[in-house]
């Protein structure tokens, strides 16, 4: 790797890791509040993936950040420095788009050269840095083509390098994954996340997909309705969601039904658990969340299995490698998963009578309305 | 064109069922050859009797070439031929200059009024060449009846210069409008203008440059289309510039062209001035097509 010695975010040693605030931004188109308050801080060198479900506002921000669009209210700052003043062409900031966005009429090694080229960079020293930032990129040798002859994946990764190509401040990535196929997108993501690190470049991923997030980044921003509801790290984020709504967006979580039995107490499926964050008051009938893995099954006697609370019957057994979620139809018609390891699974086949076992650990509750 | 090569592919696909098929692609042939003959009478048979008629004198049964040989000596022709182009270019840049950032804002930034623009382009259509140049005369008249020396009067006369009426690129750029907004709008649809105005501006380039280099290379086919029709249109447009008394090539064919040996040179110099408007067309197409589709791969 005799590129990275030489990559460009390198010897503008004054430009590797900015940190970038985003504070209190609004913005509305009509009556859509697309940002109501949003608040985001990213550390030098980290990659913030901000997810959350479409039309929630993601590339809105993304766009403020870059200058293409105006904040109604709010700023945004690099290194401490408000950047509300610059228009986008001042910003150093590389971005690359959901939709495909090289220029058609340049060749991969123009495209990746159209920033450098504004730069006064001369000819031959553009060529020798495009070369570079394609082999970089995986792109070796392929300068000469013109996007039309490249995959969507590779038209991606050209994007990418000519975002690099200006030795950007920070990065932005507006969801460069989401139109490619399920095996490029994993490929790609792992080299994004290469190449983020060896620039040690501030970066903001955006996504609607949370394994994405959670496979890429260091810390994920969790976005509703135009505001922030949980920013993390990954495995923060997974075991300890600040709320439900970031429970339920974040991985695969069941709703069981319980009631709250004493201060910060509920019960559900015959046992008593701690109750973490805001507990309603004592006897409120609520939806318990617990992550399939933090469910365990025992086996049930036959005859009560329609009866007495977190009694079932096994419905369906999907296997997943190591573990197999086991899903399972509770006596008042709630679907729970549990997952558990394959050698123990084949203990419950379908048709099975089995009682719901959650680890003793706090669990988070929502009113049931 | 592009409906004959259309069907070829489609029918080498299908070679099953080889009997009807055949049947069916002979018919297509057939049908093929009529719709191009007829066509081809009408445009080559007037063409040629043209033709004929610049080289035969039926008076004294011989054939000559003297027409085409004549027209360059032919008083007028030079200074006709050159105040053309040099009118149809001028529209062009002016049309231009009008239409494009225009279109591009109302793209980027005003999406509404679309619907505005296009039917405000879409008016000289319906707008008679008389009725216009009755209009325009009777403007540049006012001027004309201030005392000389105003600056109206001035502007007037300026506009009316002989050697080049700036009122006729002026009036052209109306009348080719919806031509070149055509050409230019489906050029547009055929890029996403936001996302390559936003990669050029997020790399660093102010708007102008973003234009230059960014949009409008990706508008070439759709300014050329346009260019090449509003050129066409300014060499053949008769009655404005007739009316008004000026004297660009076509007025020239007419009146000057008539006046020489047994009105011979009139129909030899519209024949030159289609094969070399054909020229141009092949030319320019040939080149933005070429340019189009990019050059060979370096890498390989
Ligand atoms: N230019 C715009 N005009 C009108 N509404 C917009 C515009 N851009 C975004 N919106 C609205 O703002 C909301 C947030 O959009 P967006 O930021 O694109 O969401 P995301 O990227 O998270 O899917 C959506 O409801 C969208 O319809
Ligand atoms: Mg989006």
């Amino acid at each position: 790797m005799s590129v990275i010695a030489s990559a460009p975010a390198q010897d503008a040693a004054g430009t590797r890791g900015v940190s970038l605030e985003l504070s209190g931004l609004h913005r509305s188109f009509g009556a859509t509040h697309a940002l109501a308050g949003f608040d985001l801080a990213l550390a030098p060198g980290e990659l913030v993936a901000m997810l959350g479900p479409s039309g929630c506002g993601k590339t809105t921000a993304l766009r403020i950040v870059a200058g293409f669009d105006r904040p109604d209210l709010g700023a945004v700052s690099l290194d401490g420095v408000d950047l509300t003043p610059l228009p986008a062409n001042k910003r150093d900031m590389g971005m690359v788009f959901q939709s495909y966005s090289l220029f058609p009429h340049l060749t991969a090694g123009q495209n990746v050269g159209y920033g450098p080229r504004l730069r006064k960079v001369s000819a031959a020293e553009r060529d020798r840095q495009a070369e570079e930032l394609l082999e970089l990129v995986g792109m070796a040798g392929m300068a000469g083509r013109y996007p039309h002859q490249l995959s969507g994946g590779q038209q991606q990764r050209v994007a990418l390098a000519r975002a690099l190509a200006v030795r950007p401040k920070v990065l932005l990535l507006d969801e460069p994954l989401s139109a490619l196929d399920a095996k490029v997108r994993l490929q790609l993501r792992d080299e994004i996340r290469r190449i983020q690190q060896e620039f040690g470049i501030t970066t903001l991923f955006v996504t609607h997909d949370q394994e994405e997030a959670l496979s890429m980044a260091d810390r994920v921003a969790v976005m509703r309705a135009g505001k922030l509801e949980q920013c993390a790290a990954p495995a923060e984020l997974y075991d300890r969601p600040a709320t439900a709504f970031v429970a339920q967006f974040v991985g695969t979580m069941n709703h069981l039904p319980g009631q709250v039995v004493g201060a910060a107490k509920v019960r559900v499926a015959d046992r008593e658990l701690p109750v973490d964050g805001a507990c309603p008051a004592e006897g409120t009938e609520v939806n318990v969340l617990l992550r399939p893995e933090s469910l365990d099954l025992e086996p049930a006697a036959e005859a009560s299995a329609a009866g007495r609370p977190g009694e079932g019957q096994v419905m369906l057994a999907t296997f997943l490698g190591a573990t197999t979620r086991l899903t399972v139809r509770l006596g008042d018609g709630t679907e729970a998963k549990a997952d558990l390891p394959s050698h123990r699974a084949v203990e419950f086949p379908v048709g099975s009578a089995v009682r719901l076992a959650p680890a003793p650990r706090p669990v988070l509750v929502v009113e049931r309305g | 064109m592009t409906t004959i090569s259309d069907t070829e592919p489609a029918a080498a696909v299908t070679t099953p069922a080889r009997d009807k098929r055949g049947l069916g692609l002979r018919r297509v042939r057939w049908w093929r050859v009529v719709v191009l003959g007829v066509l081809a009478v009408y445009f080559l048979v007037p063409l040629a009797s043209t033709f004929w008629f610049t080289l035969y004198t039926p008076g004294t049964h011989t054939f000559s070439l003297a027409p085409y040989g004549q027209m360059f000596s032919a008083q007028g022709f030079g200074t006709s031929v050159r105040m053309t182009v040099e009118i149809a270019l001028v529209t062009i840049v002016i049309l231009y200059l009008l239409l494009v950032p225009a279109m591009i804002a109302v793209q980027l930034r005003l999406p509404k009024l679309k619907p505005v623009l296009e039917s405000l382009a879409m008016v000289p259509l319906v707008l008679s060449p008389v009725a216009l140049v009755v209009g325009v005369q009777t403007v540049l008249g006012w001027g004309l009846d201030q005392d000389p020396g105003t600056p109206l009067f001035q502007l007037a006369a300026d506009l009316q210069n002989q050697s080049f009426p700036l009122i006729l690129p002026i009036v052209y750029v109306v009348i080719a409008l919806p031509f070149a907004y055509r050409s230019l709008e489906s050029g547009l649809r055929s890029v996403d203008l936001k996302t390559l105005v936003e990669a050029s501006r997020g790399l660093g380039a102010s708007w102008p440059v973003t234009i230059w280099r960014a949009v409008l290379p990706n508008l070439r086919s759709g300014l050329l289309s346009g260019a090449i029709l509003t050129l066409a249109l300014v060499f053949g447009e008769y009655t404005i510039s007739s009316i008004l008394q000026f004297l660009p090539f076509s007025v020239w064919i007419v009146q000057d062209g008539q006046g020489a040996t047994s009105g011979q040179l009139a129909p030899a110099v519209s024949l030159l001035s289609l094969l070399l408007s054909w020229a141009v067309l092949f030319l320019v197409s040939f080149l933005g097509g070429r340019r189009a589709v990019g050059r060979p791969d370096r890498s390989s």
